[in-house]
C-alpha cells in the first residue's frame, strides 16, 4: 500500500510546520510593532521569559518523568550571569547570556550526575536543598551578588536596546525553543526520555542508556532555565535574590502542571494563565502567603483531578480520534537477520551464580544456547529461572561466572549495552511504555544501537521497521492506538514485536504464555515457529509444558538454583530428576 | 576542649530534633513508599498551635501541648484523606508533587493567618539550664534529648512488641498479603500518618523555644531531616536517628568554626558527599525492583 507512514514523514519539515512559523513571525512582529504601555509590556516580558523556563520543566518532568524543584535557581544563574556581567564587568550581553547557560548546564549536570542513579525522592530533596543553598549564596555573598539589594543597571544588546524590540527578540527565542521542545518527543532522545518515564527497566533492556537520558533531560531543563533567566534580567534591568527563591520554583512547577506537563503548548498556557490570573486577582497579594497557599491547593487539585493539565486533556481527546483515523501498514515483510559473529554457540553461560545474602538463587549454572534453535529454561517455582534471566539481561549483577553473547563478554555490562550487543527480551509482567502508541513502543525497539536493519536510523526507516514488526505479529492495522487499548494477549505480542524490531541476535522470552488463553497460546506457538524459521535464536522460560515440549529442541532444567538436567527435549523431560522435581518422588 | 564539649551537647540537642522528624519521614516512607515533603510543616504547624494556645490565649503549657498534639493527629487524618489516599494507586511522582503542594499550602496558610513576624515560645522549664563543670546544659536541649531517647525506646517497643506495631510492619512490607490476613491496610496507613504527624509536631514543639517559631522552620527542619535519612540509609529507623544526630553535630561545629551565615548549607554538602560516595547511606537502603 502506498499510503504508508513513511510517505507522510518525508514531506519537508518546514512545509508541514509553516503555520507555526507564520504564527510565530506574526507574534514577533506584533511584539515589535504594537505600542504597549509599560505595565502590559512588563507582563508580556515576564510571560515570555517564564515560558522558556517552564519549557525546561516540560522536558525534564513531562517527557522524562524526573522532578526539578530548583528551576528558579537555574533561572537565577542565567539572570545573575547577565546582570553581573553587564553591570559590573561591562562585558558583552551575548557573552554573558552564553556564560549563564553554561553555568546552569554545569550546575544541572553536576546535580543530575550525583543524584539521577537514585530514586526520584532523592532528586526532589536534592534540588530543594540546592535551591536553598544558592539562595543563601545570593543573599550572603555580597562581594559577588550585591546581596539582598540586588543588581541594577543591567545591560541589553545594542541591537535590541529599546524595550519593544527586546520583547520581540524574547518572543522569537521562545518560539524557537518551543518549536524544539515540541518536536523533541519524536526524536531519538525524546523517545528515550518517554521510555524512561514510562518504564525504566524496559527502557534499559531495549537499549536506552537510562542514566544518560535522565542527565540529558536535566541538563536541557537547566540550560533553558538559564537562558530564560538571562533574557529576564535584560528585560527588567534589575534583579534581586527574592525573585529566584524556592517559591518561584514552585510557581514554575505549578505553571507546567496546570497547562499540561507533557507539551510546550501546555507550558505556554499554564504560564500565561498563572501570570494573568494573579494580575486580575491583585487583592490576594495584599495578604502575604494567601496567594502561594492557593498555588499549593492548586497543585494538589490538579494532580488529583486533572493530572495531564489543560492541554493534556485536549490532546488526549485528539490522540484517540487520530488513532481511529490512521492505520498505515507495512509494505514489506519483517526480515530477521541475526548477527553471526561467534561460532555455533550464541549464548554461553559459564558457572553463573547469583546470591542474595545467604540465599543462592542461582548457583554455578552452565547453559549453552545453540545458534538458530529454540532453547527452553524450565524448572519449578523458585528454581532460579527468572533470576537467571535477570542476570542475563543485566537487571541483576552476577555474583560470579561469565556470560558470552555471540563471542562478546557481557557479564559486567549495564542492560542497555547488552541490548546493543544483540540481546532482546520480553517480561513476564508486561513492561510496555504505557503512554505511547504501539508503533512508538516498537520504534524504540527498532532504535536498538547496533541494529543494522534500519540503515542510518532515520525516522522513515525506523517507522517502516516498526511497522514490519507489528505486521509480523499481526497488529499492523492498530499501530497508532495507545497501549492501554490493547488486550493482555496483544500487549504481549507488541512486546515481542518491540524486541524483534531491534533485530536481536538472541531473543529472551520470559514466560510468554503466562496469562494467555488457549487460542492465544496457539497463536504464540505459531509466532515462535515463524521467528525460529528466520534463524533467530530464542531462549524461552515457561511453565507451559505443552508449549515448551513442542517449541523447544533443547531444554535446561533448574531446581534450587542448580542445573539438574540439560539436553535434547524429549530425553530431558523423561529424566527421573526432572520428573521428581516437578511431581515429587515416591 | 570546653568549647568542643559545649558544641557537642548543642549539636546532639539539635540533631535529636532532626532525628525525630526523620523518624516521621521513614515511618511514612516504609508504610506507603512515599516521601512526605510536608513532614517539616507538621513541626511548624504544631509550634504555631503552641503559640496560639500557650502564648496568645495564655493557657497552661501542658494543656496547650496536649491540644497541639491532638491538632496534629487531626492534621494527620486530613492529610492522609486529602493528599495521600486519593492518589494511592498512582506512581510516586504525582504523590510527591501533591505533598509538595500540601507543604506550600500549609506554610503559606499559616503565613496568611499569622503574618511573617517570627514568634517566641518559652521553654517548658523555668530553670534555663544547669552548669556541669565547664559545660552549660540548656534545659530545653536536655528535654529534647530525653524525649528523643524515650521515643526511640517507645518506637522499638511499639513496633516489635505490640500487635498493632506488627500489623503496621506487615502492611509496610507487603500490602496485599497483609490485607489477605485481615489487616485493614487503609487503617494502618491512617495510623501511620497520625503517628508521624504527631512525631513531627512533637519535634516542632520541642525545638520552638530554641529557634524562633517561623514559617521557614518547617522546610529548614525537613531538609535536614531528609539529609539525615539519606546519610543514615533511606528507610532505616536506626539510620535516621544516627544520621540526624550526626548532622546536628556537623552543623553546629561548622557554624562555630567555619561560617554562621552558611550554617544551613553544611547539611547539603554532607548530603552531596554521601550521594556521590555512599548513596546507600551508613546502613544501606533496601532497593531492588523485580523484573
Amino acid at each position: 500500500m502506498p499510503a504508508s507512514a513513511s510517505v507522510i514523514r518525508t514531506k519537508p519539515l518546514m512545509l508541514r510546520h509553516l503555520p507555526y512559523f507564520i504564527a510565530s513571525a506574526v507574534l514577533v512582529a506584533l511584539a515589535a510593532g504594537m505600542q504597549f504601555d509599560g505595565y502590559i509590556l512588563n507582563i508580556l516580558m515576564q510571560a515570555t521569559t517564564f515560558s522558556i523556563a517552564v519549557f525546561g520543566l516540560t522536558v525534564v518532568l513531562g517527557l522524562c518523568g524526573q522532578i526539578n524543584l530548583a528551576q528558579a535557581t537555574f533561572f537565577g544563574f542565567g539572570a545573575y550571569a547577565v546582570a553581573l556581567g553587564t553591570a559590573d564587568l561591562h562585558a558583552s550581553y551575548w557573552l554573558c547570556l552564553v556564560a549563564g547557560c553554561v553555568a546552569a548546564l554545569i550546575a544541572g549536570a553536576f546535580l543530575g550526575m550525583s543524584t539521577l542513579r537514585l530514586g526520584g525522592h532523592y532528586l526532589a530533596m536534592v534540588t530543594i536543598s540546592f535551591q536553598q543553598i544558592v539562595t543563601l549564596v545570593m543573599i550572603n555573598a555580597i562581594w559577588l551578588t550585591h546581596g539582598p539589594d540586588g543588581v541594577s543597571n543591567i545591560g541589553r544588546p545594542q541591537l535590541f536596546s529599546n524595550s519593544q524590540s527586546y520583547l520581540a527578540f524574547c518572543v522569537a527565542v521562545a518560539a524557537i525553543v518551543g518549536y524544539i521542545v515540541w518536536h523533541l518527543p519524536d526524536t531519538k532522545l525524546g523517545r528515550a526520555m518517554r521510555a524512561v518515564r514510562d518504564n525504566e527497566l524496559a527502557a534499559g533492556v531495549n537499549g536506552v542508556d537510562v542514566f544518560r537520558t535522565k542527565v540529558a533531560a536535566f541538563g536541557i531543563c537547566a540550560v533553558l532555565g538559564g537562558l530564560a533567566g538571562g533574557l529576564f534580567a535584560g528585560g527588567f534591568a534589575y534583579i534581586s535574590p527574592d525573585q529566584f527563591a524556592f517559591s518561584d520554583s514552585i510557581v514554575f512547577l505549578t505553571m507546567s502542571l496546570l497547562g499540561g506537563v507533557a507539551s510546550p503548548i501546555g507550558a505556554a498556557i499554564g504560564t500565561a494563565l498563572l501570570i494573568l490570573i494573579p494580575e486580575w486577582l491583585r487583592f490576594l497579594k495584599s495578604v502575604p502567603g494567601l496567594y502561594l497557599a492557593i498555588y499549593g491547593l492548586f497543585v494538589i487539585l490538579i494532580i488529583r483531578f486533572m493530572p495531564d493539565g489543560i492541554w493534556g486533556f485536549v490532546a488526549t481527546a485528539f490522540e484517540r480520534w487520530r488513532a481511529k483515523t490512521q492505520a498505515p501498514s507495512a509494505e514489506k515483510a519483517l526480515v530477521l537477520k541475526p548477527a553471526t559473529v561467534g561460532g555455533d554457540i550464541v549464548l554461553e553461560v559459564r558457572d553463573l551464580s547469583k546470591h542474595f545474602g545467604g540465599l543462592k538463587a542461582v548457583d554455578g549454572v552452565d547453559i549453552a544456547v545453540r545458534r538458530g534453535g529454540v532453547h527452553a529454561l524450565i524448572g519449578p517455582n523458585g528454581s532460579g529461572k527468572t533470576t537467571t534471566l535477570n542476570v542475563l539481561s543485566g537487571l541483576y549483577k552476577a555474583t560470579s561466572g561469565t556470560i558470552l553473547l555471540d563471542g562478546t563478554d557481557i557479564t559486567n555490562m549495564p542492560p542497555h549495552r547488552r541490548t546493543a550487543a544483540g540481546l532482546g527480551r520480553t517480561f513476564q509482567n508486561i513492561r510496555l511504555f504505557r503512554s505511547m502508541t504501539a508503533l512508538e513502543n516498537v520504534e524504540i525497539g527498532a532504535e536498538r544501537p547496533g541494529n543494522r536493519m534500519v540503515g542510518q536510523g532515520g525516522a522513515a526507516a525506523l517507522t517502516e521497521r516498526a511497522m514490519e514488526a507489528l505486521t509480523f505479529v499481526g497488529l499492523g492495522h492498530r499501530a497508532n492506538e495507545l497501549i492501554t487499548s490493547f488486550s493482555y494477549g496483544h500487549q504481549r505480542l507488541i512486546e515481542i514485536a518491540r524486541a524483534l524490531a531491534g533485530n536481536p541476535t538472541l531473543l529472551l522470552l520470559d514466560e510468554p504464555a503466562a496469562g494467555l488463553n488457549s487460542t492465544e497460546k496457539l497463536e504464540l506457538h505459531e509466532l515462535l515457529k515463524r521467528i525460529a524459521a528466520q534463524g533467530l535464536t530464542i531462549l524461552i522460560i515457561d511453565h507451559d509444558m505443552t508449549l515448551v515440549s513442542e517449541a523447544a529442541q533443547h531444554i535446561t532444567v533448574l531446581n534450587f538454583g542448580r542445573r539438574i538436567a540439560d539436553g535434547e527435549s524429549l530425553a530431558v523431560l523423561r529424566h527421573p530428576d526432572v520428573v521428581s522435581a516437578y511431581l515429587g518422588s515416591e | 576542649m570546653d568549647l568542643v564539649l559545649q558544641l557537642l551537647f548543642t549539636g546532639i540537642g539539635i540533631g535529636a530534633v532532626y532525628a525525630l522528624v526523620a523518624l516521621g519521614f521513614v515511618l511514612i516512607f516504609r508504610a506507603t513508599n512515599v516521601v512526605n515533603f510536608a513532614q517539616g510543616e507538621f513541626s511548624m504547624v504544631a509550634a504555631y498551635l503552641m503559640v496560639v494556645f500557650a502564648v496568645d490565649l495564655g493557657w497552661p503549657y501542658w494543656l496547650s501541648f496536649l491540644i497541639a498534639l491532638a491538632g496534629m493527629a487531626l492534621l494527620g487524618v486530613i492529610f492522609n484523606l486529602g493528599v495521600y489516599y486519593p492518589l494511592r494507586h498512582r506512581s510516586f511522582l504525582p504523590v510527591i508533587i501533591a505533598t509538595i503542594g500540601a507543604s506550600i499550602l500549609l506554610a503559606n496558610s499559616v503565613l496568611a493567618i499569622y503574618g511573617p513576624q517570627p514568634q517566641v515560645l518559652q521553654g517548658w522549664f523555668e530553670t534555663p539550664g544547669i552548669q556541669l563543670g565547664s559545660v552549660y546544659l540548656d534545659s530545653q536541649y536536655l528535654l529534647i534529648i530525653a524525649v528523643t531517647i524515650a521515643l526511640v525506646i517507645f518506637n522499638y517497643w511499639f513496633f516489635e512488641h505490640t500487635l498493632l506495631g506488627k500489623k503496621l510492619q506487615a502492611t509496610s512490607q507487603d500490602k496485599e498479603m497483609a490485607s489477605l490476613l485481615g489487616i485493614s491496610v487503609s487503617t494502618m496507613i491512617m495510623i501511620t500518618f497520625i503517628y508521624s504527624a504527631v512525631l513531627g509536631g512533637l519535634a516542632g514543639i520541642l525545638v520552638a523555644p530554641v529557634l524562633f517559631v517561623s514559617i521557614q522552620m518547617g522546610s529548614t527542619i525537613a531538609l535536614k531531616a531528609f539529609a539525615a535519612t539519606i546519610i543514615g540509609g533511606f528507610g532505616d529507623v536506626a539510620g535516621a536517628i544516627i544520621g540526624g544526630l550526626a548532622l546536628g553535630v556537623i552543623e553546629t561545629f561548622g557554624a562555630a568554626y567555619i561560617s554562621v551565615p552558611y550554617k544551613d548549607g553544611f547539611a547539603f554538602l554532607v548530603l552531596v558527599a554521601f550521594l556521590i560516595f555512599r548513596p546507600q547511606g551508613i546502613f544501606g537502603e533496601r532497593v531492588a525492583e523485580k523484573a
